[in-house]
C-alpha cells in the first residue's frame, strides 16, 4: 500500500507546462555554464551564513550527491566554510560522494525551505537517501535551523535576480493543489 | 477549571534546535523542552540540541511570549563523569529554565539539594510507573510533575492521579517507544554506545539504507538487516524496537516488539483532559521545523476548542507519521499488552 | 582496595520452567553448587509467581539446610495493580533480604537493609549514595556497564559501606517492556498468554530477516543471543573491588557453571582451567564478553 506525503494531482496543461520548463530549460544548458550560478550560490551562502557550519562539524568536509530525479544534472555539495563547492555534474557516470539524497525538485526545494519533513518524504519512500546517514542527518539539522530559511539565502544569492527567481518558484509550488505540511 | 469540567491543560512541545524552538512556540506551545549539545539528554543527536549561548537566546524569546523551557537532563551519568551533568543543571539553573527533566537519582538529589527552588519534572527515562515509585521520587526530591510511560490506559492514568502528590504529563503524539524508558540497552548492544548513558538510540553513524533495482529498500544498523520494504511500501527508520524478524512461532517475518507506528491520542484529548492530566507532550525533537509547527498547530486547536466546548477536528498529521499508521498504544485498552 | 571476601551468587530464573523443574533446579543448587548466596523470585511477570508458589518453602527449606543465604528479588516492571501487590508482599519479607528491581519497592524498603538489583538505573557513585542512604548495601550493576565504568564507581564509592555484584554469566538482559512478546510471538496478548513461554527455557530465538540470530524473546524481557562469560575477567573485577559475581540460571549444567567460576574465585583452579571446564556446556548460543570493553557487544564473541 502506497500513502505518498503530499496527495496526488492532475494539473491542467498550462501548469504542467510550466513544470517542465526547468527541464527543457536545463536539458539544453551545458553543465559548464550553470557552474558560475552554483558557485556564487555557495560562496553566498557559505558567507551569510556561518552559523550553518557549527552544526555541521565534521561533515562540512563531506561530499554530498544531491539528485533532483526530474531534473537532467546531479548537485555535488561540500558545504566547506572556507571553500565551499557546489558543482553540477551528469547523472552518469555517478561521481564519487559519501552521502546521497535523492528526491523531486520540488520535494527537495521543499525541504529546503523548510516547509516540508524531510522524515515524512522517506517514509513515503519520496525521498531516497544513502552513504553516509549520519551526514546526511547533520545537514537536515543544520539547514533546518536556520533563521528564516535555506532556500531564501539560497535565492538571495541572486541579487537583483531574486524576485523573479523567487516568482518561478512560486508558481512552480502553485500548481500543488493540497495543503502542505507546515 | 472550567464549565465543561476540564483543567486546561499545558501543551509540551519538542524543540531540537533553536529554529524548532521558535516554531513551537509561534504555533501556540505553552512550553518547550530542548537539551544541550552533549550526553546529557536522551536525544543526543548528531547536528541537533542548543549551546549555551543558545539555549539563553531561546529562553529569552519563549519568555517574552509567556512560553516555558525546560531543560532536558535526562540520562544516567557514568560513574566519574558526573561533572557534565552537574554543569548541565547549573546551567538550567543560572539561565532560567522552567524546570529540569530529570532521570538518575544522583542527578535529581544534585538539584534537589543545591537549587531547591528548580522546578524537578521526572522524565519517561525514570521508568517510574507505578504510585510508589512516583511517590518515591515526589517526597526524596520534590519532584513537581512525572512524564508517564506509554504503557498505562487513560483510566489507569485517572487512577495514578488519585495516588500521586504531583502532576502528570502524557505523550499524545509522536514516535512511540516500545521497551521501558530508560531501561533499554539494545542499542548499545549492537553499536556500542548506550541509550541510558550517552542519549543515543539505533544512532544514524550505524545506519545503512540499500536500495536495489526493483526499489526494495533494505534497511541496516550495524551488521543487522533490521527491515525491508517493497518497492512503494512505507518506509521506516532501522530502530532496532521497530523492525522485523523471524522466530520460530511464525511462519513470516513479522514486528516483534511493535510495527513502526506513531501515537497519535487526539481523539482521546478530552478523556484524557478529564482524567487530570497537566500538560499534554508531543514527541520529536529530531523531526523538522516543519513537522513541529504542523503537530503544535494541530494540538493547539483542539486543545482550544475542548476548552471552548467545541468539537475538536484535528487535522490528519498522517503523512507525517513512521509507517504511515497510528496508534493510541496503550491509552484505550489493555489489549495492546 | 576493599578486603570483601568474594563469592559466586545465582541470579534469579529468570524464564518460565515448569515448577517441578524449577524446584529439582533449586533442590540440585542446594546439594551441588559452591554458590553463597541465591537469589529467588519471580523479577518479569506477576502471572508466573503463582505457579512456584508451592514450592517456595521446600525449596528455601533446602537451601537453607544447605547453608545458603536467600535473597528474594522484586518485579522490574510495575504497572498492574497485580504487579504492586506482588512487590509489596515480596518486600515485605521479614525473613530474607529484599533485592529491589524498581523504584516501587523503595519506600517499603527504606531504612531496612536491603540490595539493589540490575534492573534499577545504578551507573554512578551519587546514585549509589542516595540508595544507600536509606539502606541498600549491596549493588547488582547493569550489564551494559564497561569495565572502566565499573572500576570508576568501586573507587568513588570505598568510603561507602557498599558491596557491588557483577552479572558475569548468562544472556544478556537488553530490555524490558510492558507488552509481552512472548505471548505476541504466538498471536496472543499478556493477558490471554496461556503461560507460552513455557515452551522456551532458555528464551525465544529472534533472527533478522537475513537469518542471523540476534535477540532472545522472554516474556516482556528482550535478552541477548550470546552469552556472556566473564570467565577470563573475574580476576580483573576483583581488583577493582567487585566481590559478588552473579550466574543467570540457563537449562545447561549450572552446577558446572558455578564450581568453575568458584574454582578460579578460590584459587583452586587457573583461568584456563575455567575457561575449559566451561566449553562443552552446549549452550544455544556463543559466548560472549559483552558490554565488558565498552564497545558493541555483538562484536565480542569469544573464540
Amino acid at each position: 500500500m502506497t500513502l505518498r506525503a503530499r496527495a496526488d494531482f492532475a494539473p491542467p496543461p498550462l501548469q504542467r507546462l510550466l513544470q517542465t520548463i526547468p527541464r527543457w530549460l536545463l536539458a539544453g544548458v551545458p553543465l559548464p555554464l550553470l557552474q558560475p550560478f552554483l558557485g556564487h550560490i555557495a560562496t553566498h551562502v557559505a558567507r551569510s551564513r556561518p552559523e550553518l557550519f557549527a552544526r555541521l562539524g565534521p561533515h562540512a568536509g563531506k561530499l554530498f550527491l544531491i539528485d533532483p530525479i526530474d531534473l537532467p544534472f546531479v548537485l555535488l555539495l561540500r558545504p566547506n566554510a572556507k571553500r565551499p563547492q557546489l558543482t553540477a555534474s551528469g547523472r552518469l557516470p555517478r561521481p564519487r560522494h559519501d552521502a546521497a539524497i535523492a528526491g523531486t525538485f520540488l520535494d527537495l526545494l521543499g525541504m529546503l525551505d523548510g516547509s516540508l519533513d524531510g522524515d515524512a518524504l522517506f517514509f513515503s519512500r519520496d525521498l531516497r537517501v544513502s552513504g553516509d546517514t549520519e551526514a546526511v542527518v547533520v545537514l537536515r539539522n543544520a539547514l533546518d535551523d536556520l533563521e528564516g530559511n535555506a532556500l531564501d539565502s539560497i535565492i538571495s544569492a541572486f541579487g537583483p535576480l531574486s524576485a523573479p527567481i523567487k516568482y518561478f518558484i512560486s508558481s512552480l509550488r502553485g500548481m500543488r493543489t493540497e495543503k502542505h505540511d507546515g | 477549571m472550567d464549565d465543561n469540567g476540564y483543567v486546561r491543560p499545558d501543551l509540551v512541545c519538542p524543540a531540537g534546535t533553536p529554529a524548532a524552538l521558535r516554531a513551537a512556540v509561534d504555533a501556540g506551545a505553552d512550553a518547550v523542552y530542548c537539551g544541550l549539545q552533549n550526553a546529557t539528554n536522551a536525544r543526543n543527536f548528531p547536528g541537533l540540541n542548543f549551546t549555551p549561548a543558545e539555549l539563553e537566546a531561546a529562553i529569552g524569546y519563549a519568555h517574552v511570549r509567556h512560553a516555558k523551557v525546560l531543560l532536558a537532563v535526562n540520562t544516567f551519568p557514568r560513574a566519574g563523569e558526573f561533572a557534565l551533568w552537574r554543569d548541565a543543571v547549573d546551567l538550567g539553573a543560572r539561565l532560567g529554565a522552567d524546570a529540569l527533566i530529570v532521570a538518575d537519582l544522583g542527578v535529581a538529589d544534585y538539584a534537589a539539594q543545591t537549587y531547591p527552588e528548580l522546578r524537578l519534572h521526572l522524565s519517561v527515562q525514570a521508568g517510574a510507573s507505578s504510585p510508589e515509585a512516583i511517590s518515591f521520587y515526589c517526597e526524596k526530591f520534590g519532584v513537581k510533575r512525572v512524564v508517564l510511560p506509554r504503557i498505562l490506559t487513560v483510566s489507569e492514568i485517572a487512577s495514578v492521579h488519585r495516588q500521586i502528590p504531583c502532576e502528570i504529563e502524557a505523550f499524545v503524539f509522536g514516535n512511540i517507544g516500545m521497551m521501558a524508558e530508560g531501561r533499554c540497552s539494545l542499542t548499545n548492544y549492537v553499536c556500542g554506545l548506550s541509550t541510558n548513558m550517552d542519549g543515543v538510540c539505533s544512532p544514524a553513524a550505524d545506519v545503512r539504507y540499500e536500495e536495489d533495482a526493483e526499489r526494495n529498500l533494505t534497511t541496516r544498523l550495524g551488521p543487522f538487516v533490521i527491515d525491508r520494504f517493497t518497492n512503494g511500501e512505507s518506509a521506516g527508520y532501522p530502530t532496532i524496537c521497530k523492525g522485523r524478524y523471524l522466530c520460530s512461532a511464525r511462519a513470516e517475518p513479522y514486528y516483534a516488539f511493535e510495527e513502526p507506528v506513531t501515537l497519535n491520542l487526539s481523539a482521546l484529548l478530552p478523556d484524557l483532559m478529564r482524567a487530570g492530566v497537566t500538560a499534554l507532550k508531543i514527541e520529536g525533537r529530531q523531526r523538522s521545523r516543519a513537522y513541529v509547527r504542523a503537530v503544535v498547530s494541530a494540538f493547539r486547536n483542539a486543545v482550544d476548542d475542548i476548552m471552548a466546548g467545541r468539537d475538536a477536528t484535528l487535522a490528519s498529521l498522517i503523512a507525517l507519521t513512521e509507517g504511515h499508521r497510528e496508534t493510541e498504544g496503550a491509552y484505550r485498552s489493555k489489549t495492546w499488552r | 582496595m576493599r578486603e570483601i571476601a568474594a563469592e559466586i551468587t545465582l541470579g534469579p530464573v529468570l524464564f518460565n520452567w515448569p515448577p517441578d523443574l524449577w524446584r529439582d533446579f533449586y533442590f540440585r543448587i542446594a546439594d551441588e553448587a559452591p554458590v553463597k548466596t541465591v537469589y529467588v523470585g519471580e523479577v518479569l511477570c506477576s502471572k508466573r509467581a503463582p505457579l512456584f508458589a508451592e514450592h517456595y518453602q521446600a525449596v528455601a527449606e533446602r537451601l537453607r539446610a544447605a547453608g545458603k543465604s536467600i535473597v528474594v528479588s522484586t518485579l522490574s516492571e510495575v504497572t498492574q495493580n497485580l504487579d504492586r501487590k506482588l512487590v509489596e508482599s515480596v518486600a515485605a519479607s521479614q525473613d530474607y533480604l529484599v533485592e529491589a528491581n524498581d523504584a516501587s519497592a523503595l519506600p517499603q524498603l527504606t531504612g531496612r537493609t536491603h540490595y539493589i538489583g540490575p534492573f534499577m538505573n545504578v551507573y554512578n557513585e551519587r546514585s549509589v549514595a542516595v540508595l544507600a542512604q536509606g539502606g541498600a548495601c549491596n549493588f547488582c550493576l547493569p550489564v551494559e556497564m564497561p569495565a572502566a565504568t565499573i572500576s570508576a564507581l568501586c573507587r568513588e564509592t570505598q568510603y561507602l559501606d557498599a558491596t557491588f555484584e557483577v552479572l558475569v554469566f548468562g544472556r544478556m538482559p537488553l530490555a524490558l517492556s510492558a507488552r509481552c512478546y512472548h505471548a505476541r510471538a504466538h498471536g496472543r496478548t499478556k493477558d490471554s498468554c496461556r503461560f507460552v513461554c513455557e515452551n522456551d527455557p532458555d528464551g525465544l530465538e529472534l533472527r533478522t530477516l537475513s537469518g542471523q540470530p540476534f535477540l532472545t524473546v522472554n516474556g516482556i524481557q528482550t535478552l541477548s543471543y550470546d552469552f556472556l562469560n566473564l570467565i577470563d575477567r573475574v580476576e580483573e573485577l576483583r581488583t577493582m573491588g567487585v566481590s559478588r559475581f552473579r550466574l543467570s540460571p540457563h537449562s545447561c549444567d549450572m552446577v558446572r557453571v558455578a564450581t568453575a567460576f568458584s574454582g578460579l574465585l578460590d584459587g583452586m583452579i587457573t583461568a584456563t582451567e575455567a575457561a575449559e571446564a566451561l566449553v562443552g556446556l552446549n549452550l544455544p548460543g556463543p559466548c560472549s564478553s559483552g558490554f565488558y570493553d565498552g564497545k558493541a557487544a555483538v562484536s565480542r564473541r569469544l573464540q
